[in-house]
């Protein structure tokens, strides 16, 4: 992990989705080393807002910036240091699970395949690294993305319920990564609906309707 | 500058010089409709070859004239509001289509009304119907895109973009249909040729185009006014123009 | 950058062709359908060579193209289905180099194997031996043209319900300069007259499309990923 250590910040950020005013004059930064927990109801627009600071929707007024710069300028250099994860684990269901990853983190960087298959071990699905993802289960496949997350190195860390489909043990296993994540300089902000146990301060942003 | 510019095209100031310009854009179409048609149907001289069934060329050249422009209006509208994000290009652009699409329809029917009394079928594959015809597919498929969204902003730039792209086709299209009809000329010269055009037949002809832009304009801010009132439904500016 | 564009595009073309590879039965389809619909015309006119011959040209022409468009719908849908296409956009890439490897594997499973099955085609049509070069070598070039026609098709429509046969309406009128210049050439090649004239057109015709189609498409993909 580089120690560029660069900010995330969200101005004044407004997207209306049809007629409707989804985030309104949203604003908040969250340091290298933060984590960012945001919560609120169905509806609220919370992967609105994720995929605002993906990069993916562009919002209507307003900006996101890393390192003070503008996601819009630095959009492949930002990226490439993202990792983002939706609440579907998004995996090809034809590719095995090591396949998935050497396709996936491989266009972030180059990795050898011992490497991917030491990440699955890790997350605990290194059994099912040469199985296809459609006979996973989906814990498992939760797993998978985790090591996808996991391997490509991120500074920021964008994950949308990350916790989905995770048994005891994975759910601790994705406290432990977070707080490694945020330990070694890493920012995430997290999407989830109810309360993260991390040994870690948390800094929480409410979305109301 | 770049301001002004944006002042100017804010959605509530084109909605005002849309209203201002309508009527005067109706009046000079139709004077110059008016005279076109009179001294075009009535007062200009008979072609030697075609007799009067050329005189359809006075309503059948400005429309397919008219239906390259408003494709160009509207894959111009489009690229403005993609590339700028001046979102009354959107408006312009989803105005603009439906108009376009009638008057190539037009250009199609008058054509063919044409093509009877010069071929004796309602129908060739004429280089110029032909481009029309496909003109009138582009038209299509870009409505077509911009109503299968749900999201309405979504298809106003989608519909832009493919505006875009079509225009790019629109002589590539054009400047291959001719060159496939040159390839296949039979005996006879199956072309809506425009006959020899002294000047008593030329001035009604350009009356009766600069009369389809005017009316296209017309027509164009009207539409653009509802276009803008339905994108804007929710800001104050309409509340208050409904109100009043 | 740690992955440069080309390393990318070749991961992602390996990645493309695995896939298709793991269903052989999708990746026959449009060979199939190609068959089919060269059938379906003799059946409905005549078994006569020689007016098939007449029509060899267009028929063969009009069949690629359809079985082509058929294939196209799944360039980017599989991916939006199941998630992987964020992931793609997300990678740092440019969208761009993702389109371009996408576009480019697509067209080495559907256009060119319709390229390699046409002399089969061709004869069935009555379609002379001398005439196979320019044809397949026309039809290579038109093939790829809609390839990237059709992306810029896919990116528009994907997510859309019923995007399939709004794909078609879109692509088609967008594709009929290049059946022109295509079905032109192979009638020339057939008659024994130089079909240089219909191949630069469709040469440049490709190349002009092969350098604008990716960036649509990619505009298109990102109108589609909000």
């Amino acid at each position: 992990m580089n120690a560029d250590a660069a900010a995330l910040t969200v101005d004044q950020v407004h997207v209306w989705r049809g007629d409707r005013h989804v985030l309104r004059a949203l604003s908040f930064g969250v340091d290298a080393g933060q984590l960012l927990h945001i919560w609120g109801p169905n509806g609220t627009g919370k992967t609105t807002l994720l995929r605002v600071v993906c990069g993916l929707l562009r919002p209507e007024q307003g900006q996101v910036a890393w390192g003070g710069r503008p996601i819009e300028r630095i959009r492949s250099e930002y990226q490439a240091a993202m990792a983002y994860a939706s609440h579907e684990a998004a995996l090809k269901g034809d590719l095995t699970a090591l396949e998935n990853l050497r396709y996936a983190v491989g266009l972030k960087r180059r990795v050898r395949d011992d490497e991917l298959r030491a990440t699955l071990e890790r997350t605990g699905i290194g059994a099912g690294a040469d199985l296809p993802a459609r006979v996973l289960s989906a814990g498992q496949r939760r797993r998978v993305a985790m090591a996808r997350v996991l391997a490509m190195r991120a500074a920021v860390w964008l994950l949308d319920e990350p916790f989905t489909n995770l048994d005891v043990g994975g759910s601790a296993l994705m406290s432990r990564m977070l707080e490694e994540h945020v330990d070694q300089g890493g920012l995430a902000l997290v999407v989830a609906h109810h309360e993260l146990e991390l040994n870690r301060p948390i800094r929480r942003l409410e979305l109301s309707a | 500058m770049w301001t002004w510019f944006y002042r100017l095209a804010s959605p509530p100031h084109v909605y005002r010089t849309a209203a201002a310009l309508t009527p005067w854009f109706y009046a000079v179409a139709a004077v110059l409709i008016g005279y076109g048609l009179v001294d075009g149907l009535v007062f200009a001289p008979r072609d030697y070859q075609q007799g009067d069934a050329f005189r359809i060329i006075y309503v059948h050249a400005p429309s397919a004239w008219l239906s390259l422009f408003a494709y160009t209006t509207m894959a111009v509208a489009g690229a403005i509001a993609l590339i700028w994000r001046i979102k009354v290009g959107y408006a312009v652009a989803a105005a603009a289509a439906p108009i376009g699409a009638s008057f190539t329809l037009s250009a199609l029917v008058t054509g063919s009304l044409w093509g009877r009394p010069m071929w004796g079928t309602y129908w060739a594959w004429d280089p110029r119907l032909t481009s029309e015809l496909i003109l009138l597919f582009l038209y299509f498929g870009v409505i077509s895109l911009r109503q299968a969204f749900e999201d309405p902003a979504r298809g106003d730039r989608a519909a832009a973009l493919l505006g875009v792209v079509g225009v790019v086709n629109v002589p590539i299209v054009h400047f291959s249909v001719t060159w496939w009809n040159s390839l296949h000329q039979g005996g006879t010269v199956m072309r809506l040729g425009k006959p020899e055009m002294p000047g008593s037949m030329l001035w009604p002809l350009l009356a009766m185009l600069a009369g389809f832009m005017f009316f296209f304009g017309a027509v164009l801010c009207m539409r653009v006014r509802g276009e803008v009132l339905n994108r804007e439904r929710q800001s104050t500016w309409v509340r208050e123009a409904v109100k009043s | 950058m740690n992955v440069g564009a080309f390393r990318a595009m070749r991961l992602i073309l390996h990645r493309e062709l695995s896939l298709s590879f793991r269903r052989p039965d999708q990746l026959l389809q449009p060979l199939v359908f190609f068959l089919i619909v060269t059938t379906l015309f003799p059946l409905a006119l005549s078994p006569e060579m020689s007016l098939l011959r007449d029509m060899a040209p267009g028929v063969l022409w009009v069949a690629a193209l359809l079985s082509s468009l058929l294939s196209i719908d799944a360039l980017f849908k599989g991916d939006a289905d199941d998630g992987t296409l964020e992931q793609l956009a997300l990678s740092g890439q440019s969208l761009s180099v993702i389109v371009i490897a996408k576009t480019i594997a697509h067209w080495l499973v559907s256009g060119a194997a319709l390229v390699v099955m046409s002399p089969l085609v061709a004869t069935a049509l009555g379609i002379p031996v001398d005439a196979f070069a320019t044809m397949m070598f026309s039809l290579a070039l038109g093939t790829l043209t809609l390839s990237w026609l059709g992306a810029i098709g896919a990116g528009l429509t994907v997510g859309l319900r019923r995007g399939s046969v709004l794909l078609s309406l879109i692509v088609l009128p967008l594709a009929m300069p290049l059946l022109i210049f295509g079905a032109s050439a192979t009638d020339r090649a057939i008659g024994g007259e130089s079909p240089a004239g219909a191949l630069y057109f469709l040469a440049s015709l490709c190349v002009f499309t092969s350098s604008l189609a990716p960036l649509a498409a990619s505009a298109a993909l990102r109108i589609t990923l909000e």
